[in-house]
């Protein structure tokens, strides 16, 4: 804490422990590679999308992973898919932790009586079988790609909450936050300038675990026949697949080996940033 | 408090869960782009007659919140509705398909605790060691994998590639076996569904066994058994393992609607003719009211289910029926 250390802030510590972790960094890594591919889908792609060849082609030289019952190139539609996945896990958890940091923040500062409601819905919504009231929304509003995001954006939101709430009962009697209360502030700049960033921590490791969640989510949905017609998504290529399992095996394979990679890395690198930020846990 | 009045206490608590359940679907009619009446007929469209008479029977002039006492009352008293495709009551058809999905469950969850646990001692027996290393990356790649895709490798490999098992279907419907045979039938189209669900699961009974004995192996009476020279077996599996497992009877319970969850996307990669292929078909067909009744019925078993978690639970640990 004195001057001299300025140069190790906790963030570079946090990196550190990070970087020994050599899982996190394979995590990491995975993550990236599917990133380029999301941004880079268009150029990356050896084939248009939606440009049709030979149906059926096994992988080759020509098709890197084959192509699929209408001639579409494999890979390519994986790139794009990419794309979709990570867009959905994206929007989808920043919907769901700014509806969880509401509630929890609400609940967890204030206590009492808005706790107590607070908490009783966030219960009810963590005991409903989520996935398909999923399926029954998506069924009736629609599927498009924003639809599929609020939906799980709004249906995932108690983890966060609860995250949160506990936070806030621990760091509301800190004696920085009395501090803060004794110099006159108000109870909206406590939480979001005192306690908030103190939270972060968990949240950001909750986020990430919650990317990869919604990501499975978004490909249970158009693996049953509920995806964007509009959009690729690997949920949707599996659903083709099911139907040409005995003549193409790698329009299962593959698409679904992309998926097992992003979610893979999505929790490593989430465990690696919880052993990092919270270093008592380990 | 007794764990009579516990019971009561519980079951007054459920109600409010599934009158929330039936609110949650009677605002998606209602908010749903059309007329409510239309979800209820399909795009098949009916007569004006039956319109009129569907229209009355909701109560559609009335006011919403007496809109909501019909319908909760209907739902309540056991009328989910009427499948668009086949007219017939979707609690009718539910049920119908129910036991199948049971059956899977079961078979799988009782797979699963049994690896699971066992996994879980091995691997809390030396932290960080290379076995729990191995057994750690298992239970990673276990959460992460699409239980769908699993299910579509099975079938590759065991189903086409080595030709070991059926991979469509709960029996072999040429054969027409019946009794004994057809029990040994219905368990080898089995395998491969209880198998991929199991896998799957795995690594959450694993990973909350691991870390609740590594926990439990502190305690005082750990060391009083292993003072006593009982064997490192008799440690870990008779005195560890008992007190480690309240916390995973709990956690079984929450999860109750991702095993459902997993097991309808299972039941559709293998063609089993549970409640995830009828789920697939209402949504191929757009059938709503099925749709809504299906999570409707899976509230209820999912509530229940807790109840009967939480009972277990309380008769296994009465600190908890004190609190």
């Amino acid at each position: 804490m004195n001057a001299s250390a300025s140069s190790i802030t906790p963030a570079n510590r946090s990196w550190q422990r990070f970087k020994a972790n050599r899982k996190a960094l394979f995590g990491l890594g995975v993550l990236i590679l599917f990133l380029l591919a999301a941004v880079g889908a268009a150029q990356l792609a050896p084939y248009d999308q939606l440009a049709m060849g030979a149906s059926f082609h096994p992988p080759s030289a020509v098709h890197l992973l084959g192509t699929d019952s209408l001639g579409e190139d494999i890979f390519t539609n994986i790139l794009y898919g990419a794309r979709t996945s990570l867009i959905v896990g994206f929007c989808a958890v920043i919907t769901s932790t700014i509806l969880g940091t509401l509630v929890g923040a609400t609940a967890g500062y204030f206590g009492g009586a808005p706790d107590t409601v607070l908490m009783r819905v966030t219960e009810m919504f963590q005991i409903l079988p989520q996935f398909f009231l999923a399926i029954v929304i998506v069924a009736l509003f629609g599927s498009s790609i924003w639809n599929v995001i609020l939906v799980i954006g709004v249906l995932t939101w108690p983890v966060t909450a609860r995250l949160l709430r506990a936070e806030f009962l621990t760091l509301r009697n800190r004696e920085f936050v009395d501090a803060a209360r004794s110099l006159g502030m108000s109870d909206f700049d406590i939480i979001t300038r005192e306690i908030l960033p103190n939270a972060l921590p968990p949240i950001i490791v909750n986020c990430t675990l919650q990317i990869s969640s919604a990501i499975l989510l978004e490909t249970s949905l158009s693996f049953l026949g509920l995806g964007d017609p509009n959009v690729m998504s690997w949920g949707t290529m599996l659903h083709n697949a099911q139907d040409f399992f005995s003549r193409a095996w790698w329009m299962a394979a593959f698409p679904g080996l992309a998926l097992f990679l992003a979610t893979l890395s999505l929790n490593l690198v989430g465990d690696g940033l919880n052993d990092a930020l919270n270093p008592k846990n380990i | 408090m007794s764990l009579i009045l516990y019971l009561l206490k519980r079951l007054l608590y459920t109600l409010p869960l599934m009158a929330g359940a039936i609110a949650i679907i009677f605002f998606l009619i209602h908010a749903a782009p059309g007329d409510p009446v239309d979800y209820l007929i399909g795009e098949a469209g009916a007569s004006q007659e039956v319109v009129d008479r569907l229209r009355a029977q909701m109560g559609l002039d009335r006011p919403v919140i007496v809109q909501f006492g019909i319908y909760a009352f209907e739902v309540l008293a056991g009328n989910l509705g009427y499948s668009v495709v086949s007219g017939a009551p979707v609690l009718t058809l539910i049920l119908e398909r129910f036991p199948a999905t049971l059956l899977l469950m079961a078979t799988q969850y009782t797979l699963a605790a049994i690896i699971g646990i066992t996994l879980g001692v091995v691997s809390a027996r030396r932290p960080n060691s290379a076995t729990d290393n191995v057994i750690t990356f298992f239970s990673l790649a276990s959460f992460a994998i699409p239980v769908f895709w699993l299910g579509q490798m099975m079938i590759l490999i065991f189903g086409y590639y080595l030709d070991w098992f059926p991979i469509q279907g709960m029996t072999n419907l040429r054969k027409g076996y019946t009794g004994f045979a057809y029990v040994l039938d219905v368990a080898y189209h089995l395998t491969l569904p209880a198998l991929t669900l199991a896998i799957y699961n795995v690594g959450l009974v694993l990973r909350l066994t691991r870390s609740s004995v590594i926990q439990v192996t502190g305690q005082d009476y750990i060391k009083v058994a292993r003072a006593k020279g009982l064997s490192e077996r008799t440690v870990l599996f008779k005195h560890a393992l008992r007190n480690a497992l309240l916390p995973v009877v709990t956690v079984i319970g929450v999860e109750i609607p991702g095993l459902i969850a997993g097991a309808v996307l299972a039941e559709t990669v293998f063609g089993w003719p549970g409640l995830g292929r009828l789920t697939l078909d209402a949504i191929n067909a757009r059938d709503y009211p099925l749709l809504m009744g299906m999570f409707l019925f899976i509230c209820l078993f999912v509530i229940l289910a807790n109840l009967v978690v939480d009972l277990l639970y309380a008769a296994l640990d009465p600190r908890i029926r004190y609190s």
